[in-house]
Order: structure tokens, then sequence, then C-alpha cells
């Protein structure tokens, strides 16, 4: 008997022992959970399924990308919800990059006062919440912005008030494709003309220009682009009305101060990843790129851009992901994202609260497995392969 | 020949050569400018713009907060609205920092948050020994400490028993006992005090302190279950981790005020507080653990490989060889999440719990006093920034003294 104790007692048998236990009392607890949640529900008299979705909302909602009225159904206000959010991260996520890499570049600078200037708002922005700093430059944007009937101009058609911001709606017409066809073509013709120029830099030793013609043309194209900017739309411009303006095309302001809070908040984490990268790149390289004669620019397009890229890109990607996350503070401004009006008003509406949140939840959560399956293979693809 | 050189050479007398100039005035001001702010014409136009921008930025904010603003007085109409209006945050100050408690009951907090820094002082003192620790702390406290003799297991159990107990028995102390009612004409040392009217700084900090202690140790045993050699028990945490990690923090609020009552055995009532705490822990405690993975992950296999064949059991193992290394390592990062985890807390707001942020709102919604929330905001501002800024400080701190002893 004592024997056969021993003989089980592996470290085999008691491996599938723990883990025996440990299914079995998550087991137990999702059972309790399941038997709980029916005994509340039938006592309260709430169904559990996702019938709900096709019945009318009865409300309406600030800004829908696609059309919504209060008939439509809760699974059109779920999809009017995920644009929103989507809508609003875009903003914050260009706006975001644009100023993060800006101050992580200044940062890096060798002028005493930029380097203090972009510490001080990287200390003072990083350390302070993200909801603080939405609810603050929402109040600081009601009190400095005009009202509707006094609004703020910028030129003739851009007018900028508490209601939002107006300005012309822009349809493109026939010359507008033509341009565009012609940037389509432009594009190619680099890629070609690259190409070409790597293989005679490879045949003959030589340089084929490249950079010097392309910038030349996107000059010329973007002065055509200008001058022709006029007769490539047809404008739609907002006009005033006792309620402030009409037609046009306008933002509202909440997406304007989410999206302005999300970018000032995540440019901070962005300024110091893009500085501790370019910082991470060995100096041993910098200095063999010297020594082998290459110049600043070179330098930095051939040796250290590369490696520093190599190190950003995983963090970026969360940083990316934590701004999608944090726009779910919407609902503290009453933004109408995916958060403030799908687990928000359609919960208090619809009492629907296990299939709500679960559907809320699964949105940012399949976003997310989706990045990270992204990053896990791109940290693979560029791995360096050492022997 | 070798001889004469030497003697001729003794004999020419040190005739030093003219001195050079000095560099062009090292140390002086306008040397320091022209290396640091006009080097190159870069950066020059950089330091036009840096002019430029404080000169936008600061003399308003200063002219905001200090010149124009107004000091004293007792109500709205002694603010001119030309500046800050301080007289707000001086006349909400308290509710601020204790929320909406009756005021007579201001000093069951006061107690609380007071005696805990009295309390940890012992952790530090070098004659530790269970006697002092005894007269000092409560006697339940003690119990495991009288069994054991030994001064380190005594700091030990000491310090876990004042980090994880001390917390509850402060929240029945300031929850007060129940069905007895706060009546402000009417003294009563310890009346019911229900946690929705729990506010301000205090709660802030009690949302902080339980997230951080709590979501340490369940962080380290979901760090060990990632890197276990069982599948089910690493597929399971890898599972949880991921999950939480994925969503947002005020989805899991929304779900631990809504859904969870549902998910409760009928009539059994959970506070909102504690659920929100539930919610936050569990939230933090996925990122703790992926932060512990890595200490986990820099200690050398040879340790554990050691530890195995001195006949180590598996936990013994990990308390005493892996775990140490393990966080010692990783204590910038963990106050790198507390620090987030300290930001997090305002989210409590949007589920209708006070916080500090909550407060502010609350204040200025009040009619004598409508329109002075971006003041309040600057006073919250100036907290979690200080908190937030010395914290990263002192993880900053560590990080260089770990790197300069790994060196």
């Amino acid at each position: 008997m004592k024997s056969l104790f021993a003989s089980l007692n592996t470290i085999r048998v008691r491996s599938y022992i723990i883990q025996a236990v440990v299914v079995l009392s998550i087991f137990l607890v999702i059972v309790l959970i399941v038997l709980n949640m029916i005994t509340n529900m039938r006592q309260r008299g709430i169904p559990l399924g996702l019938d709900f979705l096709d019945s009318e909302t009865g409300f309406s909602v600030l800004q829908s990308l696609i059309e919504y009225t209060e008939l439509s159904s809760y699974a059109k206000l779920f999809l009017v919800g995920i644009l929103n959010t989507i809508l609003v991260s875009v903003i914050g996520l260009v706006l975001t990059t644009i100023i993060g890499f800006t101050v992580g570049i200044a940062r890096l600078s060798n002028n005493w006062l930029m380097k203090k200037l972009t510490i001080s708002y990287i200390e003072i922005f990083r350390n302070l919440p993200i909801l603080l700093q939405i609810l603050f430059w929402n109040s600081i944007f009601r009190q400095i912005l005009p009202t509707s009937d006094n609004p703020f101009s910028i030129g003739e058609n851009i007018h900028i008030s508490l209601r939002g911001i107006f300005f012309p709606k822009l349809t493109p017409n026939a010359l507008f494709f033509v341009m565009l066809a012609v940037l389509v073509l432009l594009i190619i013709a680099f890629v070609v003309i690259r190409k070409y120029a790597v293989n005679y830099l490879n045949r003959t030793g030589k340089i084929f220009p490249v950079w010097r013609p392309t910038l030349i043309a996107m000059g010329l194209y973007g002065l055509v682009f200008l001058l022709l900017f006029d007769n490539m739309f047809a404008f739609e411009n907002p006009v005033a009305t006792r309620f402030g303006f009409d037609k046009g095309t306008s933002v509202i302001l909440e997406l304007f101060i989410l999206s302005f809070s999300l970018a000032v908040y995540t440019a901070t984490y962005i300024a110091e990843q893009v500085r501790a990268s370019i910082e991470a790149v060995d100096k041993g390289q910098k200095e063999a790129a010297a020594a082998l004669g290459l110049k600043p620019f070179m330098m930095l397009r051939y040796i250290v851009i590369p490696q520093a890229l190599r190190i950003i890109i995983p963090p970026l990607t969360n940083l990316y992901l934590n701004l999608v996350k944090n726009s779910s503070l919407a609902t503290a401004i009453g933004y109408p994202d995916l958060v403030a009006i799908f687990a928000g008003t359609a919960l208090n509406q619809s009492g629907r609260a296990i299939e709500i949140m679960f559907l809320t939840m699964a949105v940012y959560l399949s976003l997310s497995l989706l990045i990270s399956f992204l990053m896990n293979w791109y940290n693979r693809s560029v791995k360096l392969i050492e022997r | 020949m070798n001889n004469m050189s030497k003697q001729e050479n003794k004999k020419e007398v040190f005739n030093p050569i003219a001195q050079r100039k000095p560099p062009h005035s090292q140390g002086n001001v306008w040397y320091w400018m022209r290396l640091n702010l006009f080097s190159s014409p870069i950066s020059m136009l950089l330091t036009v713009i840096a002019v430029a921008m404080l000169y936008a930025i600061i003399p308003p904010i200063f002219n905001w907060l200090v010149l124009d603003a107004s000091w004293v007085g007792e109500t709205q109409g002694d603010c001119d609205r030309q500046g800050a209006c301080w007289v707000f945050v001086e006349e909400k100050f308290l509710n601020f920092i204790y929320g909406f408690t009756p005021a007579e009951q201001y000093w069951r907090f006061n107690v609380v948050f007071l005696t805990f820094p009295l309390l940890v002082v012992p952790l530090f003192m070098k004659g530790f020994s269970k006697k002092n620790a005894f007269f000092i702390t409560f006697p339940v406290l003690c119990v495991p400490l009288l069994t054991d003799g030994l001064a380190q297991r005594t700091r030990v159990f000491y310090g876990i028993a004042l980090f994880f107990g001390y917390p509850i028995v402060g929240y029945f102390f300031i929850l007060g006992i129940p069905g007895v009612q706060c009546d402000p004409n009417d003294f009563k040392a310890l009346c019911h005090i229900p946690t929705t009217r729990w506010g301000g700084l205090s709660l802030t900090i009690i949302l902080a302190y339980v997230g951080i202690i709590a979501s340490i140790p369940i962080g380290v045993i979901l760090a060990l279950g990632r890197i276990s050699r069982l599948p089910v028990v690493r597929a399971i945490c890898v599972g949880f981790i991921e999950a939480w990690r994925g969503v947002p923090l005020i989805t899991i609020l929304f779900t631990a005020s809504v859904v969870f009552p549902i998910f409760l055995p009928a009539g059994v009532e959970f506070d909102k507080l504690l659920r929100a705490l539930i919610g936050i822990t569990l939230f933090e405690s996925a990122y703790m653990a992926e932060v512990i993975r890595g200490g986990l992950q820099s200690v050398p296999n040879g340790q554990h490989e050691a530890a195995d064949a001195l006949g180590l059991t598996y936990w013994q193992k990990i308390n005493n060889i892996v775990l140490p290394q393990a966080l010692r390592v990783v204590i910038p990062s963990i106050v790198g999440t507390s620090i987030s985890l300290v930001k997090d807390t305002t989210l409590v707001t949007i589920i209708g719990l006070l916080d500090v942020l909550a407060v502010v709102t609350a204040a200025s919604a009040d009619s004598n006093w409508l329109g002075f929330e971006t003041e309040g905001y600057v006073l919250v501002a100036f907290f979690f920034w200080v908190l937030c800024f010395s914290l990263s400080r002192y993880s900053y701190s560590v990080e260089k003294k770990l790197n300069v002893t790994n060196d």
C-alpha cells in the first residue's frame, strides 16, 4: 500500500493532480456564477440573449458617421459607437504621433532652452491622470470659446464656437480624380526609378540621383495642387442661421477636445520612447559610421533610424493601443463613443447589462489581441538572428 | 657624448614659452549661451521658438494663477472672475480632502491615515523585537509575532500584518457600527458612515493604496502561473492576464458596478466601493504580473537548478531564491505601474464614487459656487502631480542604484 502511494507521488502525477484541482475549482466558480445569474435574472424578469439588438433604441446620438435615427436598432447603435471610437482614435493617433515625434526629437537637441521646455512638458503632462486632463481641457475650452452668435472665424468660411467647428463641405469633381491619378503615377515612377538607382549603384558604384528630383517633383505637384484647389472641389459653405450654422461640415467640440487631450497625454510617452530608442542605438555604431565617412544624414538614414525603429515599434504600438483604450473616457465629457452610448445610454435604456458589457469588452479585447498578434509576428520577423 | 649632452641640458635655464591666451572666456554667461543656445542656425531658430512659446504661455498663466486671482473672501461675490478664484478652494478644501462625510467625523480619517506612518516606523528600527512590536501595534495583529522569536521573521510578520491587516481594521473603523445614524447635533463616536459618503483625497488614497498592496501578491501568483511548467495553469494565467490587459479600465468598472451584483447569490449585498476596489485590483494585477514576469525571467536558470539540487521544494525555491532576486530587479517597473494605478483611480468618478475629482465636479455644481471647476482641477492636478512625480523620481533613483550594483 505504501509503495503504491510512493509510486504515485511523482512530479508527473502531482502535476496532473494540481491541474485537475485548478480546473475543477475554476469550473465550480463558473457554475456558481451561472447559477446565481440564472436565479437573479429570473427574479428580476430580465431575459438573456442578443435579440434586443433588433429593437428600436428610441434615442438620438450627437454624432454619427452612418445614418442613424431614434428608430434605428441597437445593432446600428453599436456600429455608430464603434465608428465614433475609431474616428476619435484616428484623429488622436495622428495628432499624438506628430506631437510625440516633434517633442522627442526636440528633447534630443543640444539647445538648452528647448531641452528644458520639452522635459517640462513631458514631466507635467505624464504625471497627471488622463481623465483630469480631459475634464480640464473641456472646462478651459468651454470658457475661452465664444458662443455661436459670435463665432471666432478663420477666413470667410471656417467658424469655431461652442457649438463646434464649422467648415466648408468639399465634394471632389473630375479634376480632383485626375490629380489623384497623377499622384499615383508619380509614386509608381518614383518606386521604379529608385529600384533602377539601387541597381545602377550596385553595378557601377555611382549614385543615380533620386531624392533631389523627387523633392522637386513633389514641390511642383504641390504648387499645381494649390493653384487648382478651387477648381477641384464643389464647395458648400456653412451658412449662418438664427441657431448657429447650417450646411457645410461640422465637427462637434467634444470630438476636438477629446482627441486633443488624448494626443497631449499620449505624446509625452511617445516622446520619451523616441528619445530612449534613439539613445539606445549603440554609440559604437555611430562612431563606426562616422569613421566610414558617412555624412550625418546618411548616418541617420542608414545606421541610426533602422536600428531605432526596431526598438521603438513594439512599445509604440502599445502606446497607440492605450490611446484607443483611453478614448473610452469620452463618456466623461459626453462624446458619443462606444462606451458612452452603448455601455452607457443603451445599457440604461434596455437593462441588458451582461450582453452589452460583453459586446463592448469583446470589441476592445479583439482589437488588443489582433494588435499584439501582429506585434509578435513583427518582432519575430525583425529579430536579429545571432549565431 | 651622451654624458656631455646631459650636462649641457642641466645648464640650460628653464624658459617658459609665452603664455597662451585663455580660451574664449569659458564660464562666462556669453560663452555658455553661445554654446547652448546659439551654436548653429537651427539652434538659434529653436531658441527663438522656445522663447516665443514661453512668452505666450507663462505670463497669462501666471496672471491667472497669482496676479489677477482673488485670494481672500467668503462668497462667490468676492471673486471678480478676472483670475483664479482661490476663495472657492479655501471654502471647499475640507470637502476635497474628506468628501461629504459629516464634519464632526473627520477625526476618524485622521486617526487611520496618521497612525499608519507611526506603525511603519518600527519596521525600520534597529532593535526590533516582538516586545516593542507588541506594544506599538494592535494585540490582534501580534498573534503571529508571539509564536516566533527570530527578529527577521518577526519583522516580516509585522510587515505583512501591517500592510494587509491594517487597511481592513481601518476600513471598519471608518465605516463605523452599522445602524448607528450620524447626527450633527448628537455626537456619536463610531456612527455609521456609508462608503457612498466617503470621498475626496482620502478615498483616492484608499483606492490607490489597496490597489497597489493587493495587486502585487496576485500579480506574483499570476506571473508564476504564466511561466509554470503545468500547461493548464499556464493557459489559464495567460488568458486571464491578456483578457484584463485588453480592455479599458472603465469597462471593468462598469461591469463591477452593473454586472457583478447579478453574479452574486440573492441577498448578498456587496458595497460599491469594494466592487470598484476588486475591479481595480484585478485590472492592475494583470499589469503587475507582466512586470513581475520580466523579473522572474531575469533570474538565471542556474539559480533554479541550484535550488533544485539542494532539494528545496517549489515554494521554498520561489520564496527564498527566486522572488527576492526577481522582485529586486523590477522595483522601478512596479513603481511605474503603481503610478499609473494612482492616476487610474480617478476613473471611479464615472461610476459615481466620490474621489477627489468627483468632489471637485460636485463642488462646482453647488449653486453658490457655479463655474469654478478649473480652480478645483488645478488643485487636484497639483496633488496628483506631486505624488506621481515624486514616485517616478523614486523609481528613477532605484533604477540607477540597481544599475550601479549590477555592474
